[in-house]
């Protein structure tokens, strides 16, 4: 069988896996950016709300005492500032252009902040960056009120070691949300690519000639490409199964028209005298003869063909087997006087496998052996049980010669030694065959103890 | 050895002090020179040379090759110096909590951090710039001839119920700090007129009184052992408990309600030259702990966590901004007009 060429393409795991992971890295990533914003933006918010507490605080303890405004700075206004974090607090309380009293170089805010709505500012402040929050507050009776602008600012190291840890925790989270994503996207793939798995070992358990339908689980996916398979080989099967019935019926059909030509012929040959007469009728005899050879060894070839696709496992007696083939030919080789010698053990030797098949093998080996041996010779059947059986036929016949043995198996090839004899050359494809068909081979060598071949029917041990 | 390393100091300290012209007074100045060739490190400090002296020579016995000018100011004029004049030291020790605060808030301190400071407690450190290394009580002093078998009081309650009393017996024998002239009087007054509404009746009483006001623990603790007062509040419970190692006559009271814990604290300045020696003097003194032998001799009370477990009526003051309000220059003003009115009623 010769492998057709595909062209696989990427494999649907990996890309699969690679998906699922490009979205958990998108997913990681979004993930990352959205608690980092948040958790930043509620550290932002804090500090904020404390700013405006605190200058809140401030603006609610401002008064006015003989026309001028006072302050008696609130100690929890400062104090609630440092518990959160240790930065560095400045304020300062203007009113009238000049600074009532804290830091008189803490910028003032750029918009002048309206009653109720603090404005909030970030800037640079002796060295730090500083979030300041200014809240505006009419003092003093309503006809003389003046505006006094509180403003309290705040380092940021304390929101930027928050943002620092949340940044960690975040890479951290979305790191680890990203690997175990990944994890399950791999198991997603492997899982979801499972049915098409347990579909594909099973197609590919099955033996070469094992053509029924498909019918393992199969997702509904796959269901329409599994139905085309499974009717693509009824198909296939239906085509094999009529190409053998064809054979077998048109070997039976010329074999037996043959067989009645055949005994016309001899009996013709026997009543004529002329020798050229004779001569054209025994080669008239020997042409039928091969065709019947031939319509008979098609016939065999096709029933093993057959019988390979679904092959039986009975539990057999090899010994048994080579007796009843050494029996059957017995008497072709006798017209010959030929003796078959066998060298079996008395033990039965068992086996499983096609006894139709594996006999089949036997006599055409054995045929061949007494087919291409002198006559007054001998034949031996031998067993040796090695790592591996090996029924062996030796005879002290013609050889192969130096044929190439490799090619002898193949169909319709015979040996250059044939010389009249008659023969298809289909009887050591039918033996490989069957051979392989149980796992095992057709040996093919010269008789190693001088003229003669020795060919063995190899098949592994139970 | 011993002569002419005095004998250096004294030529040091007499020639620094009459040549010095700051803005700030120099109370003492003493110059401890190494005994081998290295550097100098100048120091700044609230805390009396008898008092830091064995401290300093102990430093000097583990960095030999560590020369030490040592200046002794008040709190404010440590404050000045550093703040307005930017002078050069290497290391600023203040009991002045507050002021220490404000120059770490307003960027005059650096940075450090090393293994020692991190083994303080979170309430002794602040911003990883101000370290405090002694834990120092404000208590209260009585007078063993004025009380004699009778019970002082122990709370505030008490002292304000007995002052009341017999107004005849403690007129002008009751002592406490001007708070307009002392820093840790300041503190003090500043804490307690937070932590108890009592501070301003104890004051107004204290006031009636014609209580003596005093710059100084010192001064306060001689009077009371002489028997000239019959009790002093708000002293400096470590440099009490250090004379009553050489005086008797009075007794030590840690009022029951509350004690304010002050923290004596370094920094080391922005401005500092040599910065190395600095930081290992923190190191040194933030593990005072280590040396009983010192905290004996300086009589300065190191930082121990399982003090205010075993006493809860101890609190030591809270770094932070909070210490900044009554440096405000208003809520200073307010506060001192507040005392005034109570305290300065003739
Ligand atoms: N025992 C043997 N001695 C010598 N040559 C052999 C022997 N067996 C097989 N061969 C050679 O191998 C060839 C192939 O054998 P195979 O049995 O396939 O064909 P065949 O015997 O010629 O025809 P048939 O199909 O009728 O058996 C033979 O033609 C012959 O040349
Ligand atoms: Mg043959």
């Amino acid at each position: 069988m010769t492998a057709t060429k595909m062209h696989p393409t990427a494999s649907i795991r990996q890309n699969l896996f690679y998906q699922l992971a490009g979205v958990a890295a998108i997913l990681s990533f979004a993930f990352f950016l959205i608690v980092r914003g948040v958790a930043e933006q509620a550290a932002e918010m804090t500090q904020d709300g404390i700013l405006s507490a605190s200058a809140t605080a401030i603006a609610d303890a401002l008064r006015s005492e003989g026309g001028a405004v006072v302050l008696d700075l609130p100690y929890s206004a400062l104090s609630m500032l440092g518990t959160l974090n240790e930065d560095r607090v400045f304020y300062r309380i203007y009113t009238d252009q000049q600074t009532l009293t804290g830091y008189p170089d803490l910028p003032l805010p750029d918009e002048r902040p309206r009653r109720g709505e603090p404005v909030f500012e970030t800037h640079e402040f002796r060295g730090d960056e500083v979030r300041a929050v200014s809240v505006m507050r009419p003092v003093g009776a309503s006809g003389a009120a003046r505006n006094v602008i509180v403003t309290v600012a705040q380092t940021r190291l304390g929101l930027e070691a928050t943002s620092r840890t949340i940044t960690t925790t975040a890479t951290g989270v979305a790191a680890g949300f990203f690997l175990a994503a990944t994890g399950l996207s791999l198991w997603a793939a492997s899982a979801a690519l499972a049915p098409i798995e347990r579909l594909t070992s099973a197609v590919a358990r099955r033996g070469p000639y094992d053509l029924r339908p498909v019918t393992a689980d199969t997702p509904t996916e796959l269901v329409p490409l599994v139905d085309a398979l499974n009717s693509f080989m009824t198909r296939l099967r239906a085509s094999l199964s009529r190409t053998e019935d064809f054979i077998a019926e048109a070997a039976h059909r010329v074999r037996t028209p043959l067989a009645t030509v055949r005994t016309q012929a001899e009996v013709t040959h026997r009543k004529l005298n002329k020798p050229e007469h004779r001569l054209a009728i025994r080669e008239m005899i020997r042409a039928i003869d091969e065709s019947s050879r031939s319509a008979g060894q098609m016939l065999d070839h096709a029933m093993v063909k057959f019988r390979t696709d679904t092959l039986a496992s009975d539990q057999l007696d090899m010994r048994a087997l080579i007796d009843e083939v050494c029996d059957r030919l017995g008497a072709t080789a006798d017209l010959k006087d030929i003796d078959i010698i066998r060298d079996l053990p008395d033990d039965p030797i068992p086996i499983h496998g096609d006894g139709i098949l594996l006999q089949a093998t036997l006599q055409n080996l054995l045929d061949n052996a007494i087919k291409y041996s002198p006559e007054d010779s001998r034949i031996t059947v031998s067993v040796t049980p090695n790592d591996a059986l090996w029924v062996s036929i030796t005879d002290e016949g013609r050889g192969f010669g130096d044929a190439d043995l490799t090619r002898l198996k193949t169909r319709y090839t015979r040996g250059a030694n044939v010389g009249d004899i008659v023969g298809s050359g289909l009887g050591l494809t039918i033996a490989d065959e069957v051979a392989s068909a149980h796992g095992g081979r057709i040996d093919i060598k010269p008789n190693e103890n001088g003229a003669g071949a020795c060919v063995s029917l190899v098949l592994p041990r139970e | 050895m011993r002569f002419p390393r005095l004998a250096a100091r004294i030529i040091a300290a007499l020639t620094l002090l009459t040549t010095a012209s700051h803005g700030y007074e120099v109370e003492q100045q003493m110059h401890y020179p190494s005994t081998q060739d290295g550097t100098v490190l100048r120091i700044i400090s609230t805390a009396d040379l008898n008092v830091f002296e064995p401290i300093l020579l102990a430093f000097q016995d583990m960095h030999p090759s560590v020369a030490v000018d040592y200046v002794v100011v008040e709190t404010a004029d440590l404050m000045h110096a550093i703040y307005a004049e930017g002078a050069s030291f290497d290391l600023a020790i203040s009991s002045a909590m507050d002021l220490q605060t404000k120059l770490a808030n307003d960027g005059f301190a650096q940075d450090y951090t090393s293994p020692a400071t991190q083994a303080l407690p979170d309430w002794a450190r602040w911003r990883n710039q101000v370290f405090a290394f002694t834990q120092e009580p404000a208590v209260l002093v009585v007078s063993d001839d004025f009380f004699g078998t009778e019970h002082p009081p122990t709370n505030r309650d008490e002292l304000i119920a007995l002052l009341r009393e017999s107004p005849e017996r403690f007129r002008g024998r009751i002592g406490t700090y001007d708070v307009r002239r002392s820093g840790f009087g300041y503190l003090m007054a500043t804490q307690d007129s937070r932590n108890s509404e009592a501070y301003w009746r104890l004051m107004e009483v204290m006031g009636r009184l014609e209580a003596e006001l005093y710059c100084c623990s010192g001064e306060m603790i001689r009077d009371v052992a002489s028997g000239n007062l019959a009790l002093a509040y708000n002293v400096l419970g470590s440099y009490a408990t250090s004379q009553l190692a050489i005086t008797d006559g009075f007794r030590i009271i840690e009022l029951s309600d509350y004690v304010n814990v002050m923290l004596r604290t370094a920094l080391i300045p922005v401005t500092a030259e040599n910065v190395a020696d600095a930081q290992a003097m923190i190191d040194f003194l933030t593990m005072l702990e280590t040396r009983p032998d010192l905290i004996a001799a300086s009589n300065l009370p190191s930082i121990a966590q399982e003090t205010f477990r075993a006493n809860t009526a101890l609190r030591p003051i809270r770094f932070g901004p909070g210490l900044l309000v009554f440096l405000d220059q208003l809520k200073r003003a307010a506060f001192l007009r507040n005392w005034e009115d109570s305290l300065l009623q003739n």
